[in-house]
């Protein structure tokens, strides 16, 4: 794998409990973070992104593989040995201590002269915006001041890999927005690799440079947002980024035959694992059916509609019965005139239907 | 209702209710603050000639505390005895919160790491000794500590000692014995204040390059310190006026000031000097309280949430 990673898991396996109890949390995960990403491991609860966290900051120790960090064997070492720090969740910021001498933990453990653990602390705070609550307690802050707390605490020691543990999740939506900006802004100044745990996708597509997608403690696909989006690789991925219809089909000479006969043509050359021939799924995303002129595209019967606003969400009943979602862009000052159980053509433009597997 | 009827209506619930917690007051007051009373009086008598009180109002008690007069020229020295009973049950009382600690702090840890359904018998295991009689647990230690005790007997059968060490009636078996029967009360409310403990904490301190050690004492320490200060209260102030383990384990050498007072009002037949040792007991423990609250404050106390 590449070596100029900034940390990397190989074939790392974590099994909790033995014998026929066994669970196995991830199930022989490689990946490699390249220095200086944001990377962002997603996936519903359970899927084993927390624990692969947890085994690059040390808390737990892989049944078997191995965790590098710049190409080193950190495996066996303890948290504290680790140049790795960690925003929690929870924050656990340090109750008894103020604002600066939390964000100052760190660098005192470290032993560096108090001097330097004052100026790297204020530093930090000013990074987060928190300089006239230094001398606080952090029980005195709201929700959003202590997870910037925690975030400072976490920077200051220059660590080479920040992990966070969906630090946004106990923020209301506004201010989960505004430190999205600023999450990416921080990593942006700073340059450190961030390795951030979310279930929320719209999270991970707004921040991430790669998402790694988890499910079952395996990782399905690794890519850009716009590749998991547009390019999903598998039925979860698909349908757990975004929305998004599927259609059972049948893959026969470059086309996909719906159960009733009708032929829709594919793009040819799909990506790999894709079935070029037998039964497959076919997925496209709401937003992007559209609707043609009588004769093109496949039939299909308007079933309901319901107006969003900016777009009317229409529920279309295929010829083999299936019903899939279109998102029409409603025009300026009115809607999309569409009546229930009226015959509309839908066009599938090649690039937005994807073939998976069945 | 306007507000003035409003308020009045207020004055007068806050008049009724005082009304009636009135003798409910007064029966607490006289029970708590008239003993205690009767001994501030009695401590400016002149002792009887065989007991009680003669109704002399005089200083000598007070000054026989610190000062013995002498039989021939009627001046006054130091009282050296004295001091060494007052030094000691304060070097013990110290030693017995400081060896309660060391063992009730891993216990209490112990006990709030298990699973939540497990700690209720782990506390009630803890709190057995207590169901049984002070003195009978004290026995029990002598039996322990003695020369053919248990852990002599025991020393010697695995040829650690030729012959056995002698512990009964030192202040070591003074020490293990009061450390033995007020163990519970720090293991309490030490497990009361770790078992809130947020052990998150641990993980964040660890993933900020603390050691074990400094974890412990940086993060763990400060934060579970109310359960420390009322723990150390617990033991410390009983151990100060510990009167049944020195006597079986201390012998009637190594008295302390639980049994110098009783000594005043048995045998030595000094009630004003009794009293007046009550009352110094009294004040030390309440200058030991201030003083540990104080400390505790300073140096970060935690906010109750």
């Amino acid at each position: 794998m590449d070596s100029s990673a900034a940390v990397e898991a190989r074939h790392a396996t974590k099994t909790y409990g033995q014998g026929s109890a066994a669970v196995t949390a991830l199930d022989d995960v490689s990946v490699a973070i390249a220095k200086g990403e944001f990377f962002t491991l997603l996936g519903p609860s359970g899927c084993g992104k927390t624990t692969l966290l947890r085994l690059i900051a040390g808390f737990e120790t892989p049944t078997s593989g191995q965790i590098l960090l710049h190409g080193a064997d950190i495996t066996a070492d303890p948290p504290n040995r680790r140049k790795v720090n960690t925003v929690f969740q929870s924050y656990a910021l340090f109750p008894h201590l103020t604002v600066t001498q939390n964000v100052g933990f760190g660098l005192q453990m470290l032993g560096r002269p108090k001097a330097e653990v004052a100026a790297t602390a204020a530093e930090m705070l000013a990074l987060v915006r928190l300089e006239d609550f230094a001398d606080r307690r952090v029980s005195q802050l709201s929700g959003g001041q202590q997870q910037r707390v925690a975030l400072a605490r976490a920077l200051a020691p220059r660590p080479e890999v920040l992990l966070l543990d969906e630090p946004l999740s106990a923020l209301d939506l506004k201010l989960r927005k505004q430190m999205q900006l600023e999450l990416k802004r921080m990593q942006t100044e700073t340059g450190i690799t961030f390795v951030f745990v979310t279930h929320d996708q719209e999270e991970a597509l707004t921040m991430s440079d790669r998402i790694g997608v988890m499910s079952g403690g395996r990782i399905l696909q690794i890519g850009t947002p716009r590749d998991i989006y547009n390019d999903p690789t598998s039925r979860f991925v698909a349908d757990f980024i975004g929305e998004t219809n599927f259609i059972d089909a049948r893959i026969e000479g470059g086309a996909a035959i719906l159960p009733d006969g009708t032929r829709i043509d594919i793009a040819s050359g799909d990506g790999q694992g894709r079935p070029a021939a037998g039964p497959a799924t076919l997925t496209i995303r709401p937003e992007q059916v559209r609707l043609t002129d009588p004769g093109a595209g496949v039939p299909a019967q308007v079933r309901q509609c319901v107006y969003f606003g900016t777009d009317t969400h229409c529920h279309l009943a295929l010829p083999g019965g299936e019903t899939i979602v279109a998102r029409l862009q409603n025009p300026p000052g009115g809607s999309v005139a569409l009546t229930t159980g009226e015959t509309v053509h839908i066009a599938f433009p090649p690039g937005a239907l994807r073939v998976l597997e069945a | 209702m306007s507000r003035t009827a409003e308020s009045e209506a207020e004055t007068a619930r806050i008049r009724r209710n005082w009304a009636l917690a009135t003798p409910a007051l007064l029966l607490l007051f006289a029970g708590a603050a008239g003993p205690l009373l009767v001994v501030v009086v009695y401590s400016f008598l002149t002792p009887g000639d065989y007991s009680g009180v003669e109704w002399d109002f005089t200083f000598d008690a007070w000054v026989q505390i610190l000062f013995a007069r002498d039989i021939f020229d009627d001046t006054l020295r130091l009282a050296d005895a004295h001091l060494t009973i007052f030094w000691r049950s304060v070097k013990l009382s110290l030693l017995t919160t400081l060896a309660c600690f060391a063992f009730g702090f891993p216990t209490a840890w112990f006990i709030a790491t298990r699973d939540r359904r497990q700690r209720g018998l782990w506390l009630f295991l803890i709190t057995i000794p207590f169901w049984t009689n002070l003195l009978i647990r004290t026995f029990a230690i002598l039996e322990v500590v003695r020369n053919q005790g248990l852990l002599n007997t025991a020393l010697m059968k695995l040829g650690v000692i030729s012959t056995p060490i002698q512990i009964l009636y030192t202040d070591t078996a003074v020490l293990i014995g009061m450390a033995y029967v007020y163990l519970p009360l720090m293991v309490l409310p030490l497990y009361a204040a770790i078992d809130r403990f947020d052990f998150r904490l641990l993980e964040a301190g660890y993933d900020l390059y603390a050691s074990r050690w400094q974890v412990l004492r940086r993060i763990v320490l400060p934060i579970v310190k109310p359960g420390i200060v009322a723990g150390s209260i617990l033991v410390f102030v009983p151990s100060l006026g510990a009167y049944v383990t020195p006597r079986v384990l201390g012998g009637g050498k190594n008295m302390m000031i639980g049994n110098f007072i009783e000594l005043q009002f048995g045998q030595g037949r000094n009630w004003p000097l009794g009293s007046a040792l009550a009352m110094v007991l009294l004040v030390i423990v309440l200058v030991a309280l201030l003083a540990y609250v104080r400390a505790a404050n300073r140096t970060g106390g935690v906010d109750v949430h």
